[in-house]
């Protein structure tokens, strides 16, 4: 069972308390970036950035709408290669990575809706449409509260985390599906209304562009940071009847008997 | 100020758009911190309850 | 397998092991699972029941305006289906892995996505077909026009056991779990999706009179690849639910 493909490295952090002190120290860092950057893009979006010559100051909602739909996508593509991992390697680690993903990604999926939402209503007319886009995020909601319901539905987490992985993984490749599917029944359906254009990325101000790129940094710094905060108490939970984990906790000295699993 | 706090007339959108991007990444942020201390109460009272049983009864067969 | 699922009904003792053929291993599955439903018949009209009372329900809830229920027929009686399979769905696995059959599965020398397969279509067998054979009464109850019938009853046969096999994979997953009413449910409807509107679409082309074949090409191509696939991330599911 040679695992040299591997560095080092990747061993190391895969052990449960090795990670736990890795994330604790990488987690801070991570936040303050993650909120300098968002200052600055936010800053950028609402203050520098002009108006829109046809939405006017509507379209600002655009800097965190955006990039809460990425990162929506992001955090489920996140889960399930750590699902897969979780599935195909029974990674302890990777187990918990994944189950820990779905919270903060149905949060930026709801935030998605909502800001959607308010933007549509000034722009379209209408809080609600059941275009390709919009079903889409709807239903990657559901999977994600899915996902989150599975897990939690299990007494034995770590069979609940691999049971959540493998309908992760599933839903996966249902995304595309309904997406093209939305996208064949609103074409039958003809007369939806007026269609938001969304020019391609090459053709939005620059003055718009960066604080939106920035602002896509800062919600992927902050995301890591979540991450690494919920798995480190994910970690706690799962190992609780570990030596390190009482050293960490009862605040007693770790016994010297080798290495903690 | 007020001009830019109006937002051209969109701001019963803009700014609860905004107020829900950091309302909910804050709960997302701290409902962790919760869990964790509920956790580490617990632990700390396992901890607790094993080490007084323990020195009651030191020759006693401990399961963790 | 098969004297093993005969000394089941029976309650006789088994004598000596007997080595199957996989034929023979899923037909005594299949009529194990006949015999047991058959056991259980008055609770096959449940579902029945639940489908004419939300159909009688909806000309009380919209008033009888057969106009109305012309339009909305064919979609509300795809919506009714649906419903009353979920219940059903979620127990596909549940008895069986409670009893310790799920893990003689694991044991047995047929592939286990056979056999989840072969528990597929017995459920669809006796859940699913009574909703499609009483199709015609509760059209009449909603004013389905005639026309659309047969492309409703069409689109019902390629759907439904696409909603079972996707069913039949996280009915698997929750099988290990505790119960949850509706968890069964919010997972199924990602799914259910795609399935519901390509159905939607072919009753609808047929009410208005175009043409239906395309979106009934579409179920039918993705039946025929969830027959492959769907007992294969079955038999994953079921393995995790198994072990402890």
């Amino acid at each position: 069972m040679s695992r040299s493909y591997l560095p080092h490295w990747v061993h190391w952090l895969g052990s449960p308390p090795n990670f736990y002190r890795f994330a604790g120290a990488l987690r801070p860092w991570l936040m303050a970036v993650a909120l300098v950057s968002a200052v600055i893009g936010l800053y950028g979006g609402l203050l520098l950035a002009p108006p829109d010559y046809q939405q006017g100051d509507a379209y600002r909602i655009i800097f965190i709408h955006v990039p809460s739909a990425w990162m929506s996508l992001f955090i489920y593509a996140t889960m399930a290669v750590a699902g897969l991992v979780a599935l195909v390697w029974r990674v302890k680690l990777a187990e918990v990575i994944a189950m820990e993903c779905a919270p903060t990604g149905a949060a930026f999926t709801f935030i998605t809706l909502v800001t959607g939402s308010l933007w549509g209503k000034p722009m379209w007319g209408t809080w609600w449409t059941w275009d390709a886009r919009l079903t889409s995020e709807l239903v990657l909601l559901f999977l994600y509260f899915g996902v989150i319901g599975l897990y939690n539905a299990f007494e034995d987490r770590r069979r609940g985390a691999r049971a959540a992985s493998l309908l992760a993984l599933v839903g996966i490749v249902n995304l595309p599906i309904v997406h093209y599917s939305v996208q064949w029944w609103n074409t039958l359906h003809q007369g939806t209304t007026v269609n938001f254009l969304d020019p391609a990325r090459s053709s939005i101000a620059p003055s718009m562009l960066w604080p939106l790129l920035v602002m896509a940094l800062a919600t992927h710094l902050y995301f890591f940071a979540s991450l690494l905060g919920r798995t480190r108490t994910g970690l706690l939970s799962l190992e609780s009847g570990k030596q390190w984990v009482r050293a960490l906790v009862g605040g007693q000295p770790a016994q010297t008997t080798g290495a903690p699993t | 100020m007020a001009h830019w706090l109006a937002m051209g007339g969109y701001a019963i959108y803009v700014w609860p758009a905004y107020a829900v991007f950091v309302i909910v990444l804050a709960w997302d942020w701290f409902a962790p911190a919760l869990r964790r201390r509920r956790l580490t109460r617990e632990l700390r009272g396992r901890l607790a309850r094993e080490h007084t049983r323990n020195t009651r009864a030191p020759h006693a067969e401990v399961s963790t | 397998m098969a004297s093993t699922a005969q000394s089941i009904i029976d309650g006789t003792s088994v004598t000596r092991v007997e080595r199957a053929s996989t034929l023979g291993a899923c037909g005594a599955l299949l009529h194990r699972d006949f015999v047991l439903a058959w056991r259980r018949r008055g609770e096959l009209f449940l579902p029945l029941l639940y489908a004419v009372i939300v159909a009688a329900l909806f000309p009380f809830a919209l008033g009888p305006d057969p106009e109305l229920l012309v339009r909305i027929a064919g979609g509300v009686l795809l919506v009714i289906v649906i419903l009353a399979m979920l219940p059903a769905l979620e127990s596909m696995f549940r008895a069986d892995l409670e009893d310790g059959t799920l893990e003689q599965w694991l044991l047995a020398p047929q592939p286990l996505a056979l056999l989840a397969l072969t528990r597929v279509i017995a459920h669809w067998l006796t859940t699913v077909l009574p909703l499609i054979i009483v199709m015609p009464l509760l059209g009449a109850l909603l004013n389905l026009p005639v026309k659309v019938l047969p492309v409703l009853i069409v689109a019902l046969l390629l759907a439904t056991p696409l909603l079972v096999l996707l069913g039949s994979v996280l009915s698997a997953l929750a099988a290990g779990a505790r119960r949850s009413g509706i968890l069964m449910a919010l997972m199924l409807l990602p799914l259910a999706v795609p399935v519901v509107i390509f159905a939607a679409g072919a009753i609808a082309a047929a009410q208005s009179g175009m043409p239906f074949i395309a979106p009934l090409t579409w179920l039918a191509a993705a039946l025929i690849l969830a027959i492959v696939l769907a007992p294969l991330a079955c038999a994953a599911a079921l393995k995790i639910a198994v072990e402890s």
